[in-house]
């Protein structure tokens, strides 16, 4: 059966459809919308500076609280609600934006950046700065150059924390020689290895070494967040694949320049041109789909925008099979906008946004949360499991009841699906003997978890 | 295919039938071959443990003098082998010493020393990392998982990961079933035959499904027991039927302060979860070894609101009826000054990867070399502690 491209774009490249909302007719549509405005009704950005304000009130406070202070208490429990208030924006973001928004394919594309430059969000400060990149490092570059996304990311708090680079010093650095610290290769490694060139690629560990020897200086203080101190740097150049890089003085440029190179290179393009293929359209994709993207990252220069293009004019990108299973995230979120959640009508109250998040856990997909820097697995048996099915089962049993008495089964099904949804399970949802689980048998169809 | 073989079909372990032959996991050559009777279950203490709560070491010169609040000499705890006391509120724990069915490994730790992080230790932990500094074994997997592919006939229903947060010491290339018991997979008959008919063309999905209602469907809800126990209580009902190993976690030990309200509650989830599958495993106790392990131990001295900070060596828990002796295995380090780490922590005196990995040889016949190579790489095992009989 033929799905029209309308309903790929919205199911394959989107979030799904929503009651109160066009979908975007095609794959120009889907270009024209991205990159748009966020929808106004988001949870501001809190700035950097004033997450770090508050870690440090944690710490003072857990500080006062070692050395038995009479207000400690009080003061830390300040510092907690701090802690909390900066934090429940950043997550409300990560469910609201792709709830409401009409770009889709934009928030879809947030979620695969954020999860190409994966920090898990665990532990105090990285549950807040983690989300901070997302918003404020991937998400104004999706649909601009990889060079600058990638600069964005690297230099951005949470993967300065993340990956160490905070702790790096250069062997022969001033700052090396009055402490026992020295180099760690952490983010070097992760760079040539998730973020550019790839596990396969044709790096060296001597690569890995000069890189992070080349990265020296960048680091995150406790105040502002990314720093570059030239005292921290290894002195001299540094050569990565071949080029030379740096000297003396130090600089943040230099590194900008190997990030830019190595947003270029071919095995960037073909490392993330697979990425993009395996996420939207299969977990085996078609060569010859994989080679197009890359070669419109090549042409290009990693221009984003171009090797979105690319990737929607393949015939490849529209085959007719849903064949990615939805990852529990994305399903629910699909669900909540196929209820029409988040309207007047029927807002997203902070306590089911919470209830998704622990939904999201039973699920095995703790928000933002990973295992590894390698992120989320993308193939359906990893996620299709007799504990992840469970989890649906629970969360579809729970939002059917509650929206059962408003909707009539079939015309969500419609609402749902559209040319999606099969003959056989038209039929199931009609045979079902109550309505809320015609609703159910909606949201648990294959057709419903799969894109 | 009936409802018949269906039901039951983990439970009892009698009906392989089609769940298992639809499995892609699962050949119906590796279903011929069982690793055997003995079972394991790993229970992960997250947090970190205060090793020196749980086992006093009422023998050390000063223990008492070190912690002022936290240990009180009017209720020292129960007597175990004239050095060492159980805590306290452990008292349905003294039945196993007593029947030789508890023992404990004083001042092991994993190789990680340092940042003392929660979250790099638990991955330490679960990975059996081997370098100092953070180094993981490279994939990414769980050393559990990575023994379980060496187990000859493993299959999707040998190990069970319990609990809905999923554990890194079980996740890796070899196939393991993880189940919560909250899960509710509840549907009346006609909704579940729809469904069944919406799947018939979808095996990933027509088998996660049957195998999940399998599971649901064999497993008495048990709305008695809450917390750990409920978890423990579902791993021995697999651990009855073709699962021989099992692990869940038990939270809530990061005692930094008001340490024995945190600490009693904690020990209780642990001494209930332990009672739960020696009750619940009934005549396969005989043949089961409980390892309770966590990622570092906690600072000897009290710190300043009468809870402890995290610190280096700790204390193993083990219990089961296939233990060789009521005994604390391990060398005692001291906790003179000198004795210490940074002058805060509890020196180890072993890896805890080397009673494990014996451990896992002595269970399921794994060559050692084989543990040094693929579950703990670069460990050197040693000679063999004799945990078990």
């Amino acid at each position: 059966m033929a799905i029209s491209v309308r309903t790929l774009a919205a199911i394959r490249y989107g979030y799904g459809f929503r009651p109160d909302q066009p979908p975007p007719a095609d794959a120009e549509a889907l270009l024209a919308r991205l990159g748009g405005p966020v929808p106004r009704q988001l949870p501001a950005v809190p700035r950097i500076e004033s997450l770090f304000s508050i870690f440090q009130q944690v710490r003072a406070a857990n500080r006062a609280m070692l050395d038995g202070a009479r207000s400690a208490e009080a003061q830390r429990k300040r510092a907690r609600q701090a802690l909390r208030a900066a934090r429940a924006p950043l997550f409300a973001r990560r469910l609201l934006a792709p709830l409401l928004s009409p770009d889709g394919f934009g928030e879809r594309l947030v979620t695969f950046w954020a999860d190409h430059f994966t920090v898990e969000a665990r532990g105090a400060p990285l549950m807040s700065v983690a989300p901070h990149l997302i918003e404020t490092a991937v998400r104004p570059n999706i649909a601009g150059r990889f060079s600058d996304m990638l600069f964005a990311v690297e230099t951005h708090p949470a993967m300065l924390i993340y990956l160490n680079q905070n702790v790096s010093l250069g062997p022969n650095s001033p700052a090396a020689r009055r402490s026992d610290r020295g180099l760690n290769e952490n983010l070097a490694r992760e760079i040539l290895e998730l973020h550019t060139l790839g596990v396969g690629a044709g790096y060296s560990q001597t690569d890995v070494r000069e890189l992070a020897e080349l990265l020296t200086g960048l680091t995150s203080d406790n105040k502002t967040g990314m720093k570059f101190l030239p005292n921290r740097a290894e002195p001299g150049t540094e050569t990565v694949l071949g080029r030379v890089y740096g000297g003396d003085p130090a600089q943040l440029g230099d590194i900008a320049q190997v990030l830019d190179d190595l947003a270029r290179h071919p095995d960037t393009a073909r490392h993330i041109a697979r990425k993009l293929a395996v996420h939207f359209v299969s977990d085996t994709p078609d060569e010859r789909l994989v080679a197009h993207i890359a070669a419109a990252w090549q042409r290009s220069g990693g221009d984003l925008s171009a090797v979105y293009a690319a990737t929607l004019e393949h015939p490849g990108a529209w085959a007719p099979t849903l064949s990615k299973a939805r990852q529990p995230y994305d399903f629910m979120i699909a669900t909540m906008r196929a209820f029409g959640l988040g309207s007047a009508a029927n807002p997203a109250r902070p306590q089911m946004l919470r209830r998704v998040g622990f939904i999201l856990l039973r699920m095995g997909q703790k928000m933002m949360d990973p295992a590894g820097p390698n992120g989320w697995p993308e193939e359906a048996e990893a996620w299709i499991t007799p504990q992840g099915l469970a989890g649906r089962m629970e969360a579809a049993r729970e939002f059917s009841r509650m929206h059962a008495e408003r909707l009539d089964p079939r015309a969500f099904l419609e609402t749902a699906l559209r040319d999606a949804a099969s003959e056989r399970l038209r039929f199931a949802v009609s045979a079902a003997e109550q309505k809320w689980e015609g609703l159910l048998l909606t949201l648990l169809s294959p057709e419903f978890n799969r894109r | 295919m009936t409802r018949l073989t269906r039901r039951r079909f983990l439970g009892s372990g009698l009906a392989i039938g089609c769940s298992a032959a639809a499995s892609p996991l699962i050949t119906p050559v590796a279903l011929a071959r069982a690793p055997g009777e003995n079972r394991l279950v790993v229970i992960v203490l997250r947090g970190a443990m205060d090793g020196l709560d749980l086992l006093r070491p009422l023998g050390a010169p000063g223990f008492a003098a070190l912690r002022p609040h936290i240990f009180d000499s009017a209720k020292p705890g129960h007597p175990l082998d004239g050095f060492h006391a159980l805590h306290p509120d452990l008292a349905a724990l003294k039945p196993l010493w007593d029947a030789g069915e508890l023992a404990f490994i004083q001042a092991v730790s994993t190789p990680y020393r340092g940042k003392r992080s929660h979250f790099d230790g638990q991955d330490f932990l679960e990975n059996g990392g081997y370098a100092p500094d953070g180094g993981l074994v490279a994939g990414r997997d769980g050393w559990l998982n990575r023994a379980i592919g060496l187990l000859p006939g493993a299959d999707l229903r040998t190990a069970f990961s319990v609990g809905q947060e999923s554990m890194l010491l079980m996740e890796g290339r070899a196939p393991v079933s993880s189940w919560t018991p909250e899960a509710q997979v509840a549907l009346s008959a006609q909704a579940r035959l729809l469904l069944e008919t919406l799947y018939a063309d979808d095996p990933v999905f027509a088998d996660a499904a049957r195998m999940a209602f399998d599971i649901s469907d064999s497993t008495d809800r048990d709305t008695e027991r809450q917390g750990a126990a409920a978890l423990a209580a579902f791993a021995a009902e697999q651990l009855r039927g073709a699962t021989r190993i099992a692990a869940f976690s038990i939270g809530g030990w990061d005692t930094h302060r008001g340490q024995n309200s945190v600490f009693r509650r904690a020990l209780g989830e642990l001494s209930a979860a332990i009672e739960a599958l020696r009750t619940g495993l009934g005549p396969n106790w005989a043949t089961t070894t409980v390892a309770a392990v966590t990622e570092f131990g906690r600072t000897v001295r009290e710190n300043g609101s009468r809870g402890t900070d995290h610190g280096t060596g700790g204390t193993m828990l083990l219990a089961g009826g296939t233990l060789s002796a009521a005994r604390v295995h391990g060398v005692w380090p001291g906790i003179g000054p000198s004795d210490l780490i940074d002058n805060r922590d509890l020196r180890p005196t072993d890896d805890m990867r080397r009673p494990l990995g014996w451990l896992l040889a002595g269970l399921y016949g794994i060559a050692p070399s084989a543990i040094e190579r693929t579950v703990f790489p670069r460990l050197d095992l040693g000679s063999d502690p004799r945990i078990i009989a």
